[in-house]
Formats: structure tokens, C-alpha cells, sequence
């Protein structure tokens, strides 16, 4: 594995630089029966296509973002920050 | 000695003589040669045993592509002589030949030919099944390519990463490669050149004078190109490439990529072909061209294609007397004419089908090659040197990694490339662009295409690349034809070797195939071939081609097998590289280095394990009063209006509802309810709380807290002021008498209670000061700026000195922790620890309104039967239970484990916690721990060894 990811706040670095945090999964709203909570813990879809998925600039400015990445081809399609605060204060 | 005068691409510098030895014997050379060059001026022509059956070896490539001259440089197998540098007293030894290279035990293999064929080793050491350890020790010491020293010490080697980002890489630095890389920066763009050679050239350095090589690169460089000398590409992974130069493995990305990666000559496959004296005709003319080095003094030559002619005549102008010329093509190419005038007889339609002679080459015989077969007229020459040339193949390995495809050639014999990928083009005679100048126009179309698609360039130069590209269409083919090889010739007379790597010969393959190994991939893996050292470089032809001759089948059917990197044989140390892990000490660690401190590594962190003496720094702190860096603690600050419902919904129990100044022990789960970390918080005021971690969880912790904050998109900071943060633990019966000698702040237990937390001046450094007992004594946990680190540690241990204050490392704190039955995270518990397994039940609020991280798996784990649970137990006997003990059931069945364990002094008796069957979770319960062997009883104990009741932390 090999291949670039645009941090939103630093900009290109290579792929080791991040942590991969998984593909983004709903935590479940209201209570899951217990089958419901080891699909969310334990199950990943585990496309081979576009995937939804964490990552975090670990070597960087340690900021977690979401990138939509092609699977099967490393190709990274849009880069985003998970939704803003609020109000910053 | 053989050196020839000065040749004009010679590149030794004949005013600089160094020595080094190679097996203990002094041997001169001149700085700019190999070991190789040097080691045959000197006379030498064997240069290592074969791999099965210890033949004698010479030069073959002088390239660093085949095995031939394998040895060890300074203790380190694997090296190539031909193109090892000479430094100055260098160490080179030869490997895989005992008592001696001249006289090898085991070339008796060679004469028991017939019995070592493909598979013989399986097929007779497999029984008894019971002696296979001898075999293989036996097998070993018999093949092999060197040995590692097992004790190393003078061989630390530091190695680095570079990443390199560029617009354009080109790898190989012949003339298409030099034009590809001129041409592309030319044009703006930022342009690495790789090549693997002595200096950029490739073949240039034979065919040219040194200075007019040179020019060429020097314009490249000049042009803003950056030029990785002695590098060599090593594989082709998504678009990087990392590339081996030294000490250093550059990890190339580039937008574009032109593959200038050249031919491979090709060794002829007959008998003897693997005698010392037997040479490829690159190899040849780089001995005498680059190291003038005479290869020989009477030479014949064999040849598929006009490389070998033009060696004939190359090698004749050195002054080695060339007896013949066998030309397989029935029409010799342009240059036997040239030959002809200098009365070297080109005989055509032959090929070379036996050498001979005992230690080298003395004698050649040539034949008429009719239907695959040689003819009976054949002819002997003596000789010493016999040239052979079997065409080139493309060095294509880089190129397949990168996607490309191949496809049989049946005009030239071999595999061409086709179907490059977008991103990556080739150029040079690795897709047949040849010779030098079809080869430097090629690459520089390359170089131009590649800087324009990048969108360098102007008009003028897009107009110079199409006129480029028109005049290479109109010129066509420059190549001038080759005749292909038979598969084998000569195999009555002797062992014709298709693979030198693992001493594969022609019949072996044929056995091969006759007990069904009749796929390249199959026939691989079973003979070995193209799995040796050169990797395919010199048998993947060869053996394709005896394939198809046996089977029938065309060499296009055969196929090949999978190019796979790395491309070189790589070291180790290379790949694994430095980690950018730097050791983590804490801003007192020179103090514990001062007081004898035993650093060790704890996680990333160097840390005092103890200052000479555990158990009596444990006593000390039960005593009077011990002093610890706890500086390694994560610690964290969480701010902003919903700081409290942060925690809330990361911790199981409740932080909202905290006091400010007050502080509570908190366990961070998982959503699967198993434990993650443990650690204080303390709230400084409504909306800021102090966290601290385990001292290897505080990045973990850090990147948890981020992650979920970034998710729940909540008003709150988070600060890591772990390293900006130093602090110390003060804890011991005097602990309160030493800080009321250093601080104004009220100590006393009313007005600073367990649990409290409070701001104070201390020796002068604003600190904050928790009172928690990790240790299970009164404690102040001081925490304060890193930069005062040893301020504060001087001034605590002046004022504790009256006292009997003492440092402790970090085994005291163990002990004492353990007495306490303070849970160690990653110690005590694993990844399937819940709290309610770990006996902490009390930790979990589930009555809290508010969803929290674990909640749900908490709810379904509560109140279920435990299969095991952590508890505290003691020894009887006063053995120490290793730590990962089996704790066995009624029937000997593993079900449990012990997790901690030592001898504690104030108690006199060894303690430790294990998990044990939840049956067996209760006071007094006897427990059987089986310690490799050894089967001893504990007695479970549920409450802390030491102040149960936790009346001496509240005192």
C-alpha cells in the first residue's frame, strides 16, 4: 500500500504518515439488540469500490478526517472534515 | 598481472594503489576497481564453488547479474565482486567451498552427477523422518551462499528513509536514460535519474570514452536533474519506487516514469559453459574497457547477434588474439567484414558446443548448427578466453511490476514488452530502441512527452517532440537481425548449465518435466531455476527455451514466470530502516542516570526501573518516603462548556458531577465494553478537567478522545500536555512533613483530603497536586512544567533527606501498586478484559441518563456469569509465579492465567493477581498455577494485601 492523502490542514504527505481509522460506520442511535452491536463493533462491509473512512494525521497535526477512496485502485476522490464544531469557543 | 595500457573509458586511478585481502592474502589494486577487476589482474579466475556441485566458478557478467562471483565482504555474505568497489583493507572471503576455493571437499557432488538430479534432496532425506534435523544440518553446510555471523557487534548499521517527491523518474543511466532525463528537465521538470552502475552510462562506459559519458551526464545535470549514482530501483509499487543507494532507501514518488532499464546479455547454453574463462562479451569488454583488465590472451567467440562481433573486434584492438568467431546466423552481420580485414576468420551458422579444461578454459569446440543439432564437422581451438553472446534480453522486470504485458518475439527470441501503462513509458533497448543512437533519441522523445503531459514546455518544444517522434517512425527498426539460440547443445559431452545459480542443467529441467513439472511455474519451484541469486537474469530464457524444446510447446506458450521485486538482492537493514520512534526521557532522566539508575525501555519512554536496590525503595516509601518520575503519564487537558459531557459519554461512570478540585478514578471502555485505558481526572473548574493516562496509552488515549470528539463535533479542546508536563509522585508516611518543608500550601488531611486536587507553589514552580495513593501511602502527585523538572526533583529530595526520603524506580512502584491490587492496563488485563471481569463493577454507572462509549455492551455483560475474574492471591510456599502463568482448573485444563507477581517485602510473602475461574473468585480459595512444568497452589485473596480498608491513604 502505497499512495498520497491530502491532510485538509497540512496538505500532501505520504500515506504512512496517517493512521487509518476504519471505514465510517454509524454507531447505532438508540439501544442495538446484541447482535446488532457485534455487527457495529465486529462486521465491515469491506467494499471494493468508493469507501467512506476514517483517518488520522498521527505524524502530523493529529486531526482525524474522512476520505472517500477507491478501494481496489488507492485513488483518493475528496478529502473532508467530519462536521464542524458547533460554536468554537 | 594482465592490465593493458590506458584504455579510453578506463575508470581507475592508476597514482592511487590500495591493498585489501581476500582470504587473508594481501592484493593490490587501484582505487576506481572492483574487487573483481582486481582480483583477476591479479590472476585469480576462480572466484566461488557452485551451489550443488562445487564446480569451479569465474567472472561471467561483470555486471552484478549472475552468482558467480559471489563473496563476503567484512563478515557480510552476498556481495558481488565485480562490482563490489575496492575500499582499503576491505576483508573478502570466499563463501560456499571448504577447506579452500582450490581445493573444495564437496566437488565430489560434480562427479555423482547422475545421482543428485532435480528433488533429489526431498526425495532421499525424507526418511526416517527422525534424522531430518541431522540432514539439514548436513545439507546446510553444504550449500548455501555464505553464512551470517551469528555475533555481529561491529555491524550496526544505520540506515535512512528519503522521500522524494518528483515530476519525472527515470530509472537506468544509459544513453536513453541520460536523453530521457536531459530532455525532461530541460523542459522545467523536476527530474530524478537512477542507475545502478559505477557512474551513469550503461553501456556508453564500455562503447565511449570516459569524458564523452560523462559530458552527456553532466548535461543532464546541468539541466536540474538529480542523479542517484550506485541506486538501484527495486520494485515498482502503485507509482513508488524505492530505490537502494548505501546507507540510504530512497522512496521515490513521481508523476511520470520512463523505464530506460536496458538488455540483459544472454549466456549460450552448452557444455562446460560454466568453466571459468567462459565470459559474456559485455563482461568481457567491461573487464578490459572500464578496469583495463585483459579477459584473456587467446579468445574464441560464439554469437547470436552482431554484440559478439562487435566484442571480437573490441577485444582484438586490446591485443587479445582472437582464434575464431563462430556467428550462429547463416549471413553474419555488418561487422564481420571489419573482422575479416583484421584476418579473424567469422565462421557462420556456428555456435560454441563444449568448452574445456580442469580449472579454466583451455580448449573450445565449434560446430555447424543443423536443425537445433550440432553438425559433426566441428572444430577445436585452444584458448584461454571463450566469449559468448546469446543475444540480450529486455531487463523488463520494473516495467511487468508496473503492469505492463509481454509477448514472445519469435524474430529475436525473446520476451518483448508491450502495453505499457499510462503513467509509464520505456525507452531504449529495453523496447528494442537500439543501437546508442536509436537508443538516446528514443529516451529523449520519452523524456519530452513525459515533461509535456505534465504540462512543461512551449510550442516550440511539443513541435520538436512530434518532429522527433515522425524521424523515429521513419527510421524504423535499426536493429540488425539475431539468430535464436538452440535450447541446449552439446549435452553428450557434458553438463550444459541453464541456471549457474542453483546448478540447473538442461537434463535436469527434462527430469523436471518427465515426473510432470511441466509448467514454468511448476518447474521453478521443483529445479529452482531463476530462483537463485541472478533471479532469472541469466536461466529464465534458458529454461523457457529448454521447456518448449521438451514439451513441444512454443516459447510464447510456455510464457514466463511472474517478475516480482525486489529487483537486486537487497539487505535486510535497508528495507527495515530506522522507525523515527525517538526514545522519550523524561526532563529528570539525566538526575536518575546520576543516582544509578537502571533505564530500561518502558513502551517509548527510557525509565528507571530501580536505583540498585527494589525492594528496599518499596520499604522506604511504607517507612518514611520514596520519591517517583511519573512524568511518562499521558496527561490531557479537556476544556470548553460540554468538557463534563465529553467525559460523560467517554468514561462508563460520571465526571459532570465531579467537585472542582476534586478527583475520581476513571476506566475508558470500548464499545465493546472491554477496557482501553485507565487514569485520574480531576476537574480544575466547571470547565476544564485534567486527564492522565497510562504512561503507553497516553497516544492511544489521545487519538480516542480526537476521534470521537471529531465524530460528536462537541465545544471542547483537547490539549495533550503530556511532554510539556513533568511530574513526580511523593508518597510515604513523611510525604506530608516533606512537602509542608517546600510548600505553603495546608497539607494537613482536613484541609488537603485524599482525592483533592490543588494548585500551589512548590520550590518556587506553580504545580498542581493531586492527592491520590497509587502506591497505597499518603501521596502528592505533583505536576508542574517539564522545564523545572530537575528543579523540583533537587529540591524534594533536599527536603525529604532528613527524612529518609528515597527515589524509586519503576519495580518498586510495581511492587507496591501490586499490593494495592492496582490494575496494570495491558498487564492485568488483555483486549477481552471487561470491568466487571476485572472486579470493577463499581466503575460502571449504567445508571447514568446519558449514553456512553460501552454502555450497551456493559448493560448485556452485567449481571451475566463471568467465566473468569481477576483477583489478588498469595504463595504459600514463597515461589514466585513467572508472570503469564496457567491457572489450571479441577482437571488440569488451562483456564486462567497470572498476570502479576512478586515477592512483596513490607508483607513478607509473594502476591500476585491471576484470572481464575469465577468459581474460584472468592476468599480463600485455593488455586493451582502450572509454571512450565512446575505445579504449585495459590490462595485467592479479593481485597488489596496491603491497607485493605484504604485507611492509610485517607490518614
Amino acid at each position: 500500500m502505497s499512495y498520497l492523502l491530502t491532510c485538509p490542514n497540512c496538505g500532501v504527505r505520504e500515506v504512512n504518515d496517517f493512521a487509518f481509522g476504519g471505514e465510517v460506520s454509524a454507531r447505532p442511535k438508540s439501544r442495538p439488540t446484541f447482535r446488532e452491536l457485534n455487527t457495529y463493533n465486529y462486521f465491515r462491509r469491506n467494499v471494493a469500490g468508493v469507501q467512506r473512512e476514517w483517518w488520522f494525521h498521527r505524524s502530523g497535526c493529529r486531526a482525524w478526517f474522512i476520505a472517500e477512496r477507491d478501494t481496489r485502485t488507492n485513488e483518493v476522490l475528496s478529502i473532508s472534515r467530519p462536521g464542524d464544531p458547533k460554536a468554537p469557543s | 598481472m594482465s592490465r593493458l595500457p590506458e584504455q579510453p573509458g578506463e575508470r581507475i586511478n592508476r597514482n592511487r594503489v590500495i591493498s585489501f585481502t581476500f582470504d587473508g592474502k594481501r592484493v593490490e589494486a587501484f582505487e576506481g576497481d572492483t574487487v573483481g577487476s582486481a582480483l583477476y589482474a591479479a590472476g585469480r579466475r576462480t572466484f566461488s564453488r557452485s551451489f550443488k556441485y562445487h564446480r569451479r566458478r569465474g567472472l561471467m557478467c561483470c555486471a552484478g547479474n549472475c552468482p558467480n562471483c559471489i563473496v563476503s565482504v567484512d563478515g557480510a555474505p552476498g556481495a558481488r565482486a565485480c562490482i563490489e568497489p575496492v575500499r582499503a583493507g576491505m576483508r573478502v572471503e570466499h563463501v560456499n567451498a571448504f577447506p579452500s576455493l582450490e581445493v573444495d571437499a564437496m566437488s565430489v557432488t560434480d562427479k555423482s552427477g547422475p545421482f543428485t538430479p532435480p528433488g533429489f534432496y526431498y526425495k532421499t532425506f525424507i526418511r526416517p523422518r527422525r534424522l531430518w534435523p541431522l540432514y539439514e544440518k548436513v545439507l546446510r553446510n553444504a550449500a548455501g551462499l555464505g553464512r551470517l555471523a551469528e555475533e555481529q557487534p561491529e555491524r550496526e548499521w544505520r540506515t535512512e528513509y528519503r522521500r522524494r517527491h518528483a515530476d519525472v523518474l527515470v530509472i537506468g543511466g544509459g544513453a536513453a536514460g541520460i536523453s530521457a532525463a536531459a530532455a525532461a528537465a530541460q523542459l522545467g521538470a523536476d527530474v530524478v535519474l537512477v542507475d545502478e552502475g559505477p557512474e551513469p552510462g550503461g553501456r556508453l562506459l564500455v562503447e565511449e570514452s570516459r569524458e564523452e559519458v560523462r559530458t552527456m551526464v553532466q548535461a543532464a545535470r546541468e539541466a536540474g536533474a538529480e542523479i542517484i549514482e550506485r541506486g538501484s530501483a527495486l520494485g515498482f509499487f502503485d507509482g513508488l519506487v524505492p530505490v537502494w543507494q548505501g546507507d540510504t532507501l530512497h522512496q521515490i514518488r513521481a508523476r511520470r516514469h520512463v523505464l530506460a532499464t536496458g538488455t540483459i546479455e544472454q549466456p549460450l547454453v552448452f557444455a562446460g559453459n560454466d568453466l571459468p574463462g567462459v565470459m559474456l562479451s559485455d563482461g568481457a569488454r567491461r573487464l578490459a574497457a572500464m578496469y583495463a583488465v585483459q579477459p584473456g590472451t587467446r579468445a574464441v567467440i560464439a554469437t547470436t547477434s552482431d554484440r559478439g562481433l562487435e566484442a571480437a573486434i573490441a577485444l582484438h584492438a586490446t591485443g587479445v588474439s582472437v582464434a575464431a568467431v563462430a556467428d550462429l546466423r547463416a549471413t553474419p552481420g555488418a561487422p564481420a567484414s571489419a573482422l575479416a580485414q583484421l584476418g579473424i576468420e567469422v565462421l557462420p551458422g556456428h555456435t560454441v558446443i563444449e568448452a574445456r579444461g580442469k580449472k579454466a578454459v583451455s580448449q573450445a569446440v565449434l560446430a555447424p548448427v543443423e536443425g537445433g543439432r550440432a553438425g559433426t564437422t566441428e572444430r577445436t581451438f585452444d584458448c584461454d578466453l571463450v566469449v559468448v553472446s546469446g543475444g540480450a534480453i529486455p531487463a523488463s522486470s520494473l516495467l511487468l511490476q508496473a503492469g505492463a504485458q509481454t509477448r514472445y518475439d519469435e524474430a529475436l527470441g525473446h520476451f518483448a514488452v508491450t502495453d505499457t501503462p499510462e503513467h509509464v513509458a520505456a525507452a531504449g533497448e529495453v523496447v528494442g530502441a537500439g543501437p546508442r543512437d536509436a537508443a538516446a533519441d528514443s529516451g529523449r522523445l520519452a523524456g519530452l512527452q513525459a515533461a509535456h503531459a505534465l504540462g512543461f514546455g512551449d510550442v516550440d518544444s511539443r513541435y520538436a517532440e512530434h518532429a522527433l517522434g515522425d524521424a523515429i517512425a521513419r527510421a524504423g527498426d535499426r536493429r540488425a537481425p539475431v539468430a535464436v539460440a538452440p535450447a541446449a547443445i552439446g549435452v553428450d559431452r557434458g553438463k550444459c548449465f541453464a541456471c549457474v545459480c542453483e546448478d540447473v542443467t538442461s537434463k535436469d529441467i527434462g527430469i523436471g518435466i518427465a515426473e510432470g513439472y511441466d509448467s514454468i511455474e511448476l518447474a521453478k519451484r521443483y529445479t529452482t531455476v531463476t530462483m537463485g541469486p541472478c533471479q532469472g537474469r541469466m536461466c529464465q530464457v534458458p529454461s523457457v527455451r529448454v521447456m518448449a524444446q521438451q514439451t513441444g510447446q512454443s516459447l510464447g506458450d510456455v510464457g514466463t514466470t511472474t517478475a516480482r521485486p525486489p529487483w537486486v538482492s537487497v539487505p535486510m537493514g535497508i528495507l527495515g530502516g530506522p522507525t523515527y520512534e525517538p526514545a522519550k526521557r523524561s526532563s529528570i532522566h539525566g538526575r536518575h542516570r546520576e543516582l544509578g539508575g537502571d533505564v530500561r525501555w518502558a513502551g517509548d519512554w527510557r525509565r528507571p526501573y530501580d536505583y540498585g536496590d527494589p525492594q528496599a525503595e518499596a520499604l522506604a516509601v511504607h517507612q518514611a518516603a520514596g520519591l517517583i518520575d511519573v512524568s511518562t503519564l499521558g496527561k490531557l487537558l479537556v476544556g470548553g462548556p460540554d468538557a463534563g459531557e465529553f467525559l460523560d459519554r467517554l468514561y462508563p461512570n460520571r465526571f459532570s458531577n465531579l467537585a472542582p478540585g476534586r478527583i475520581r478514578y476513571g476506566v475508558i471502555s470500548s464499545d465493546a465494553g472491554r477496557i482501553v485505558d485507565d487514569g485520574t481526572i480531576c476537574r480544575l473548574d466547571d470547565e476544564s478537567f485534567y486527564v492522565t493516562t497510562t504512561s503507553s496509552g497516553a497516544g492511544a488515549v489521545e487519538e480516542w478522545f480526537s476521534w470521537w470528539l471529531a465524530d460528536w463535533g462537541m465545544r471542547v479542546r483537547l490539549t495533550d500536555v503530556t511532554q510539556g508536563l513533568s511530574a513526580v509522585n511523593l508518597a510515604g508516611p513523611r510525604a506530608r512533613e516533606i512537602m509542608s518543608a517546600v510548600t505553603d500550601l495546608d497539607c494537613s488531611n482536613e484541609a488537603f483530603k485524599y482525592l483533592d486536587a490543588k494548585h500551589a507553589q512548590i520550590a518556587g514552580v506553580a504545580c498542581l497536586v493531586l492527592r491520590i495513593g497509587f502506591v497505597g501511602e499518603v501521596g502528592y502527585e505533583i505536576h508542574f512544567p517539564a522545564a523545572h523538572g530537575e528543579h523540583l526533583w533537587d529540591a524534594l529530595l533536599e527536603a525529604g533527606k532528613p527524612h529518609g526520603l528515597r527515589p524509586f524506580g519503576l519495580e518498586p512502584q510495581r511492587i507496591l501498586r501490586l499490593q494495592k491490587m492496582h490494575i496494570l492496563v495491558g498487564q492485568d488485563t488483555d483486549s477481552e478484559s471487561t470491568p466487571f471481569g476485572a472486579a470493577m463493577p463499581w466503575i460502571v454507572k449504567l445508571d447514568k441518563e446519558q449514553d456512553f462509549i460501552g454502555k450497551w455492551a456493559l448493560e448485556h455483560y452485567d449481571g451475566e456469569a463471568l467465566e473468569t475474574s481477576l483477583v489478588g492471591f498469595t504463595m504459600a510456599n514463597g515461589y514466585v509465579p513467572t508472570e503469564g502463568s496457567v491457572v489450571t482448573d479441577g482437571n488440569g485444563t488451562p483456564a486462567g492465567q497470572v498476570t502479576s507477581s512478586r515477592y512483596s517485602p513490607v508483607l513478607d510473602r509473594v502476591i500476585g493477581m491471576a484470572w481464575v475461574p469465577a468459581a474460584l473468585a472468592k476468599d480463600g480459595a485455593q488455586i493451582t498455577i502450572s509454571d512450565e512444568g512446575r505445579t504449585t497452589q495459590g490462595v485467592v485473596q479479593t481485597k488489596p494485601f496491603y491497607d485493605p480498608e484504604g485507611e492509610v491513604l485517607r490518614s
